[in-house]
């Protein structure tokens, strides 16, 4: 199968990505099993990986500032939508979270005949914090597997499909 | 409250056996999207209680000792949730999961192209997403059934099953022009798209000629693609007459199936007939 070669790629990528400096997330990015009559190409997988990387710092800003106008960076559709809403349940209960994630290891699962949409795994380790009135009222620590579709926008990949699953 | 006692026996059905527990707090461990349940807050005194996650926030003001209740349709987003726990003797925190409802509620598919040319293999492709009522993807993996179909040509059916939510199919179009409907099907949920498939390029070109008013007058036989299907008007025939060393070339296009010219008429002359990359017959003229 000729999918063989673009995995590869994708694998070629880690290495790149993990190389970060010290404040950003450790990143992994495992060879792909892709299913799709597709061929993506490094280049793509990379700008896919690197878009959906920043949506979390995104997310982070606009749940921890509460500014659901943020968002629109980084995300559209349906995970816009719910991510506004939260931040909108935030700022009437007085709250606000700050997500600080800390280590990705991710998957691209599925690259869309149509090239419209990219699906991946992500098994996430990030850090919550809770304030009320700017009261700490705890940090949990989370691992959890992400699947996320992102779809090609003017200038980069959007995340609109943003769902946590259990491990 | 009696209202709200079915509503809490349909949560604990779908409740998980185990629970997230942190000394006063008990946390069903994971629940389905829009389901109801409850959480244990052990203790005496108030206390706020929250269920955190980047889909949704709910904030309590609870009494401990007593059961927080959420009716069905509280927590709809699938997800992991942080629940913290607040009170005068100090906080506490768990973690509840949501996964999606089992029902698929609807499909995102997407069908590519919307136009293209007949008997073409694998090039009508479609993706499809399923979703539960509250807008899940549905990771478990589910029968998604695609079926092209159109009046004059067999359905063609393909069933996937979806992995991580996703299902593709390539389908051939069809043999004969037309509107075929593309249609991805789960369970009672359908989503349609049209695709619109022309005739292909011209199979064969024949023409004919004939002496009329000192020209030779030319004309093809009706341009049909190679299933049959009549080329569309407009698509162009080009006529060449070559004679000694002169090469006269004239663009026609296809009005009602056919394409006519006059061209100049020179005893020797030699007429072909092309059609993009089809070459019709050839006419000497000898009148």
């Amino acid at each position: 199968m000729n999918l063989l070669k673009p995995i590869s790629a994708v694998f070629a990528f880690a290495v790149a990505v993990a190389a970060f400096g010290a404040d950003q997330p450790s990143v992994r990015v495992e060879p792909s099993s892709l299913q799709g009559p597709r061929q993506l190409q490094q280049q793509t997988a990379k700008a896919a990986v690197q878009d959906y990387l920043e949506a979390w710092a995104v997310l982070s800003k606009a749940m921890s500032q509460n500014r659901p106008g943020l968002l629109d960076q980084g995300f559209i559709g349906d995970a816009q939508d719910k991510l506004a809403a939260t931040i909108k349940q935030q700022q009437i209960a007085g709250v606000h979270t700050v997500y600080r994630d800390k280590s990705h290891d991710v998957k691209i699962l599925f690259y869309s005949p149509d090239g419209l949409s990219i699906e991946l795994a992500d098994a996430v380790q990030y850090d919550v914090q809770l304030y009320d009135q700017d009261k700490a009222i705890g940090t949990e620590q989370v691992q959890a597997r992400y699947i996320v579709v992102l779809t090609p926008t003017e200038v980069r990949w959007r995340v609109r499909i943003f769902q946590a699953q259990s491990e | 409250m009696k209202a709200g006692l079915p509503l809490l026996v349909a949560g604990a059905l779908v409740m998980s056996a185990a629970s997230a527990q942190s000394g006063n707090l008990n946390v069903p461990a994971t629940i389905q999207a829009g389901a109801a349940f409850s959480i244990q807050c052990g203790g005496s005194g108030k206390a706020t209680l929250y269920i955190v996650g980047p889909s949704q926030m709910i904030k309590r003001d609870v009494q401990l000792g007593e059961a927080v209740s959420f009716p069905a349709g509280s927590v709809g987003n699938a997800g992991h949730y942080v629940v913290f726990l607040s009170s005068a003797a100090g906080n506490e925190s768990g973690a509840l999961d949501v996964l999606p409802a089992e029902k698929p509620a609807d499909l995102t598919f997407i069908a590519k192209p919307s136009r293209l040319p007949v008997s073409l293999q694998g090039a009508i492709t479609g993706a499809a997403y399923v979703f539960d009522s509250y807008r899940n993807l549905i990771t478990k993996p589910q029968s998604v059934s695609f079926e092209l179909s159109n009046p004059s040509s067999p359905t063609q059916t393909h069933t996937v099953q979806t992995r991580n939510g996703a299902a593709w199919t390539q389908m051939d179009s069809s043999k004969h022009e037309g509107k075929d409907q593309f249609i991805a099907r789960i369970g009672a949920v359908t989503s349609t798209r049209i695709v619109n498939q022309v005739p292909g390029d011209p199979c064969s070109l024949k023409m004919n000629a004939k002496s009329e008013g000192g020209k030779i007058q030319l004309q093809t036989d009706p341009v049909r693609d190679c299933s049959g299907n009549a080329v569309p008007d407009g698509t162009i025939v080009t006529f060449t007459e070559s004679y000694n060393d002169t090469r006269s070339t004239v663009d026609v296009p296809l009005k009602r199936g056919v394409a006519t010219i006059a061209m100049p008429a020179h005893r020797g002359a030699t007429i072909s007939v092309a059609s993009g990359v089809v070459l019709g017959n050839q006419i000497r003229w000898d009148q």
